[in-house]
């Protein structure tokens, strides 16, 4: 039913989207807990920075990551002098973007869930003794696990769902940076539209599927009290 | 009286006709030149063009589904002769208002030599190309690669853009060294504006003929027959000429 490149294409999106979500558990994790215990002046702006994707079309963002990753841009310079060579179409680049690019999915979720937490129950770690390492670990992630599954999904389904910032420093390049979106958007470019159909529908039902398992998998709202 | 009438009407031909507005579909490689034919259009006949760029290929999804484009002036001929074909286009109205000139071009000063001889050395990671696939050029640019032998040697340095205005976004940003574009991106006062390039000689590729035709919103509107009348006049041509086009 399903193409080869196709295929290739959707595994593609699925290995983005799952090392993106990696990436940000490790660096939105201490963001939002920072976000979510500094009482610091600071805590402004850095919400509004981690905000900004949400805001920024997608061709501004990959356009300017395009300029700064290129040979002539800081990172550019920067990944060339590291002998890495440079970003843009390539999928380490791609990686690179939808971590920006997904940020606050991940960041927001878990700054709600921590904030929810509150002070007694570290409080409560502090007078047991516990480091805050240990406070982290065995009370703080056991609390947020609604919060982790939350943005790890809405992280995953946004990165799945991209497609203007990979548009514009991708290349398309079967196997490295062509992407399921972009290989459906190719498909209809080409007035192939039995593919785009068969390859968008294999994307919703994937989508939905994740997406009802998320909410199913939410704790019900306590009763009573 | 009967001077006064004709005046009358006259007057009022010349107030409906500044009143009329033609939706144009314009091929992204043809923005440059487009920007200028519509203003001197609407100068010379009280028309208004309302330009879109696009890519051939989402253009014709966009057409098919009601779109409301009156006339398209398509990269290549295979797209306007099938909206023809499925009743999306008025019969008898295409015609080609242009043909493309290929270009290998670099925004480096030194990389692409007078011969092109370079797609034989190398020395480059990335050829930004537009999708072969969609793209007239892009079709074009993987001719000559394949006419000169080193299609193969090329095809894993390839980064395709979406169309030709992303293609050439690749290439001046530096984040592709060199690629195919079209001499219309590139050209200024008759030559090569910037950087270094290769007008790719006519035998290496097929012609890129680049249709116009009207659409079936703009069927007996004035406008965009004007427009049509307009794009075979001396003036268009001259521009059309300028960004380094041929014509029949």
């Amino acid at each position: 039913m399903l193409t080869d490149s196709d295929l290739q294409a959707i595994w593609l999106t699925i290995r983005l989207a799952g090392i993106t979500t990696m990436i940000l558990l490790l660096i939105g994790t201490p963001i939002a807990w920072r976000l979510a215990r500094s009482r610091s002046w600071w805590k402004g702006p850095l919400g509004a920075v981690v905000a900004l994707p949400l805001v920024l079309p997608p061709s501004v963002l990959g356009f300017y990551l395009l300029l700064a990753m290129g040979p002539f841009g800081p990172v550019g310079q920067l990944t060339t002098a590291l002998g890495i060579g440079t970003l843009p179409f390539t999928f380490w680049g791609l990686v690179v973007a939808s971590s920006f690019y997904s940020l606050p999915f991940m960041v927001q979720p878990l700054q709600n869930a921590f904030e929810s937490i509150g002070d007694r129950p570290l409080e409560v770690a502090a007078t047991l003794r516990a480091s805050p390492v240990d406070t982290f670990f065995s009370v703080v992630l056991p609390l947020a696990k609604p919060g982790f599954i939350t943005a790890g999904v809405l992280t995953f389904a946004h990165t799945v769902g991209e497609f203007g910032v990979v548009l514009m420093i991708g290349g398309n390049i079967p196997g490295v940076t062509r992407v399921a979106s972009v290989q459906i958007y190719d498909h209809v470019e080409a007035m192939e539209y039995a593919d785009a159909h068969r390859l968008a529908a294999v994307m919703l039902i994937f989508s939905f599927t994740v997406l009802l398992a998320m909410y199913l998998r939410r704790p019900k709202p306590a009763r009573g009290d | 009286m009967k001077r006064l009438s004709t005046l009358i009407l006259s007057l009022l031909a010349i107030a409906t006709a500044h009143a009329d507005e033609v939706q144009v579909a314009v091929a992204a490689n043809f923005t440059g030149p487009m920007q200028v034919i519509s203003v001197l259009f609407e100068r010379d006949t009280g028309h208004k063009a309302n330009l879109s760029f696009g890519a051939t290929g989402k253009f014709y999804a966009q057409i098919t589904n009601g779109a409301p484009f009156e006339v398209f002036l398509a990269a290549d001929n295979k797209t306007p002769a099938k909206l023809l074909k499925e009743g999306h286009a008025v019969a008898g109205t295409a015609f080609t208002y242009a043909i493309g000139t290929l270009v290998l071009w670099s925004a480096d000063a030194k990389l692409v030599d007078a011969k092109g001889e370079v797609l034989k050395k190398g020395g480059f990671k990335h050829l930004s190309l537009a999708n072969p696939k969609t793209a007239p050029y892009g079709t074009a640019g993987l001719q000559v690669m394949n006419k000169l032998g080193v299609a193969d040697s090329i095809k894993p340095l390839i980064v395709q853009g979406e169309n030709i205005s992303q293609t050439h976004q690749f290439i001046s940003t530096g984040a592709a060294e060199l690629g195919f574009v079209a001499y219309s991106q590139v050209i200024k006062n008759g030559a090569i504006g910037s950087g270094s390039g290769w007008i790719v000689p006519a035998n290496l590729y097929d012609p890129i003929r680049q249709n116009a035709v009207i659409l079936d919103k703009g069927k007996d509107k004035p406008a965009a027959v004007a427009l049509m009348n307009y794009l075979k006049g001396e003036k268009a041509q001259a521009v059309i000429k300028s960004f380094g086009y041929e014509l029949r």
